[in-house]
C-alpha cells in the first residue's frame, strides 16, 4: 500500500467558518500566517485577537481562539487594557488601513508609545474596502476612489500616509516592517516578519507591528491578477518593503 | 474602622481599591483629578494596574479590553470627558461588559465650566451613545455613601454585565468629609466569568466578546435580551429615600448634591412651621417610580430641584402621572443653590395657596 503523505494542511488557528472576503483580496493569506506563527510559537491556547471595523471585522469567525471586536480605530486601546491585566496572554490588534490610519492613528501611535507588549497586524489596500471604495490616507496620489473621482489630488487630500515609516520613528516601538504577500517568495518573507513580531511578544520586548500590502481587486475596479501587479507596480514603489525599526538589535550592539 | 477625613475624589479612588477594582484607565480633566491621581499611587501598590490614555476615548476602550478579559475596571472623567466616552459606553453595553465609570459631573455645554452641575441627567439616564440601552446609575449625596455605593458598584455591574455609572458633582469631588471604608455593603451573587475572552487555556472553546449581529433578528433577540436587564433594574433595584414625608405638605425632588442642600431647607422651614419632605432618587436609572407610590395624600406639590435647567423634572412628571402640580427651583452655569433660595421657593409655592 502506498504511503500518503500530509505536505499541506489549514492551519488550526483558523476555524472552518468561511472567509468573507472577496476573490483576489490577500486579508485570506494573511489570516492564514497570522494562524500559523500563533501555532507554530504554541501561543494558540493563550491567544486572543482584537478585530477592528472594516472589511475584516468578521474575524472573530475566521479565527479558532478568543477574539474581541473593536470600535472603529479602538483596537489598539482594547488591545492595551486586556494585555495590561492579563500580561500572558498573546495579544494581536487586525486592522486596515481607514481603521488605524486613519481614525485609530492616535490608538496606534500611543499604543507604540507607552511599548505596549502587543503586536499590530496593519493591511494596507490604499482604499476602505467595506464601506465600498473611499479615499483612506493610504490612497496614492491619483489613485481614483468614491470621494476622490478624478483622483487624489496631493492639494486638496495631503499625500498617502507612510505608516510604517512613522511608527519606526517613535521610541516605544520595538519592531516595524513593511512586507508583501504579492507571490510565494514574499509570503515566506512576510510570515517570518510576523512570527519575528509575536516571537519579540512573546519575549516581552515590546510593542511590534507589521505592515502587510494588500489589494482591493473589487474597489479597485481590476481583475485580482490586475490587482496584484498594481499593487506591485504601484504600491511597493511608493510604500518600499523592508525594516523599519528593530530594536532587539539596537540593544544587542 | 475609625472614619478616616478624605477628599471625594480620593475617597471615591480608595473605595474603588476596597471594591475589589483591578484596573483604572482614564484622562486627566478637572473636577476629578484627584482621583486618577490616588489611583497612580495606590494602585501600584497593591499590585493592580493604572494607565493614564491618550484620550477618554481610547480610555473607554482599554476599559472594553481589561473586563472583557474578566477584570474589574473603573474609569473617571467629568462632564465632557463623559460625552467623549459614549461610543466606548454603547459598545460596552452592547458586548454586556460590566465597568464602573464615575462622573464628576461640570457645567455644560461644549467645554462649559469647571464648577458643580447636575446637567449629564439625560445623557446618564438615557444611555448616552448610539442604541437602546441604559446604564444602572447611582447619585451619591454624601462621601460615605458614595464610597459605599463605589465598593458595591463593581458587583452590580458583574451582576448584571452592563456598566454602572456613579454619577456626582465637582462638589462631592471637592469637599472633605469624614469616611468609614468597612461600613458593611450589600452582597450580590455573582457568576464566574466564563465568558471572558482572556485566552482559552486548554479548558474551553473560545469566546468573542463582540456587539456586532448582522442578521436583524439575532440583533433584535439581543435587544430584548439587555431589555430584560433593565426590566429587572427597574422591577428590582429601584433605590431612593424619603425624607420628612408622613406629614409633609410639599415635596422636594432632587439627588446627589442638591438632595443635601434640600435638607438644609427642609430644617429651615421646619423652624418657621412649614412641613416640607424630600424624596431623593438614589438610582437615577432606574428611576425610583417606587418612592412617588409612597407619596402621602397630604402633600400638595412637588418641587424638583436641580443644578441644570430642568431635567430629571421630565421623569418626575412621568411618574407623577399628571397627580400633582410639579413646580421647578434650578441653578445652573456651576452655581450651586443656597438652601435660603429653596425655602424662599418653597414659601412661594405653598403661599400661594
Amino acid at each position: 500500500m502506498a504511503k500518503t503523505k500530509t505536505v499541506y494542511k489549514k492551519s488550526p488557528g483558523l476555524s472552518d467558518f468561511p472567509l468573507s472576503y472577496c476573490p483576489g483580496c490577500t486579508h485570506g493569506v494573511i489570516h492564514k500566517l497570522v494562524a500559523e506563527c500563533l501555532t507554530e510559537l504554541d501561543v494558540l491556547e493563550r491567544s486572543v485577537g482584537i478585530g477592528s471595523v472594516g472589511c475584516s471585522a468578521l474575524n472573530y469567525d475566521f479565527f479558532s481562539f478568543d477574539m474581541f471586536q473593536a470600535a472603529h480605530g479602538r483596537a489598539p486601546a482594547v488591545a492595551t487594557g486586556l494585555k495590561r491585566v492579563r500580561p500572558d496572554t498573546m495579544v494581536f490588534t487586525y486592522q486596515g488601513d481607514g481603521d488605524l490610519a486613519s481614525i485609530g492613528i492616535a490608538e496606534a501611535i500611543h499604543a507604540a508609545h507607552r511599548g505596549e507588549n502587543i503586536t499590530i497586524v496593519f493591511v494596507n489596500n490604499a482604499i476602505y474596502g467595506m464601506t465600498g471604495g473611499q479615499m483612506a490616507p493610504t490612497t496614492l496620489v491619483g489613485q481614483k476612489t468614491t470621494t476622490s473621482p478624478d483622483g487624489r489630488d496631493p492639494q486638496h487630500s495631503g499625500f498617502p500616509l507612510r505608516i510604517a515609516e512613522m511608527m519606526a520613528t517613535i521610541p516605544g516601538a520595538t519592531y516595524v516592517e513593511r512586507v508583501s504577500v504579492h507571490d510565494p517568495k514574499h509570503v515566506n518573507k512576510a510570515k517570518k516578519a510576523l512570527k519575528k513580531a509575536f516571537e519579540i511578544q512573546k519575549n516581552n520586548q515590546g510593542f511590534s507591528l507589521i505592515e502587510f500590502i494588500s489589494t482591493c481587486p473589487v474597489n479597485w475596479g481590476m481583475t485580482p491578477k490586475e490587482a496584484i501587479d498594481w499593487a506591485v507596480d504601484n504600491m511597493i514603489p511608493y510604500y518600499p518593503l523592508g525594516v523599519y525599526k528593530d530594536k532587539t538589535k539596537e540593544d544587542n550592539a | 474602622m475609625a472614619k478616616v477625613l478624605m477628599k471625594g475624589n480620593e475617597a471615591m479612588a480608595l473605595a474603588a481599591i476596597k471594591g475589589g477594582c483591578d484596573a483604572f484607565y482614564g484622562y486627566p480633566i478637572t473636577p476629578q483629578n484627584e482621583l486618577p491621581e490616588y489611583l497612580s499611587k495606590h494602585m501600584k501598590e497593591n499590585g493592580r494596574v493604572f494607565v493614564q490614555s491618550e484620550s477618554e476615548v481610547a480610555a473607554i476602550n482599554m476599559v472594553y479590553g481589561a473586563a472583557g478579559g474578566g477584570a474589574r475596571v473603573l474609569t473617571s472623567s467629568s462632564s465632557p470627558g463623559i460625552a467623549l466616552k459614549q461610543e466606548g459606553i454603547s459598545y460596552l453595553t452592547g458586548a454586556e461588559l460590566p465597568a464602573v465609570i464615575i462622573n464628576v459631573m461640570r457645567g455644560g455645554p461644549g467645554l462649559g465650566g469647571i464648577q458643580p452641575s447636575q446637567a449629564d441627567y439625560k445623557q446618564i439616564t438615557r444611555g448616552g451613545g448610539n442604541g437602546d440601552y441604559y446604564l444602572y446609575s447611582l447619585a451619591p449625596e454624601s462621601l460615605q455613601e458614595a464610597v459605599n455605593l463605589i465598593k458595591e458598584s463593581f458587583d452590580i455591574a458583574d451582576y448584571f454585565r452592563n456598566p454602572v455609572m456613579i454619577a456626582v458633582d465637582g462638589l462631592i469631588g471637592h469637599m472633605m468629609e469624614p469616611v468609614d471604608f468597612e461600613q458593611e455593603i450589600p452582597k450580590w451573587d455573582l457568576k464566574e466569568k466564563t465568558w471572558a475572552a482572556d485566552g482559552m487555556r486548554g479548558k474551553r472553546d473560545k469566546n468573542v466578546i463582540n456587539s456586532l449581529y448582522l442578521d436583524p433578528q439575532d440583533l433584535e433577540d439581543h435587544n430584548y435580551k439587555l431589555l430584560d436587564k433593565y426590566n429587572e433594574m427597574k422591577e428590582k433595584h429601584q433605590r431612593y429615600e424619603l425624607v420628612n414625608m408622613d406629614k409633609a405638605d410639599i415635596a422636594i425632588v432632587a439627588f446627589g448634591s442638591t438632595a443635601r442642600i434640600a435638607r438644609s431647607a427642609v430644617e429651615m422651614l421646619e423652624e418657621e412651621g412649614i412641613n416640607c419632605g424630600i424624596i431623593r432618587p438614589i438610582t437615577i436609572y432606574p428611576f425610583p417610580s417606587k418612592a412617588f407610590d409612597e407619596i402621602p395624600s397630604s402633600v400638595k406639590d412637588l418641587l424638583v430641584v436641580e443644578m441644570s435647567t430642568g431635567q430629571m423634572i421630565e421623569d418626575v412628571k412621568i411618574v407623577n402621572e399628571g397627580k400633582l402640580p410639579v413646580h421647578f427651583y434650578g441653578r445652573v452655569g456651576g452655581i450651586v443653590p443656597e438652601a435660603e433660595e429653596i425655602v424662599n421657593k418653597v414659601k412661594e409655592i405653598v403661599g400661594e395657596k
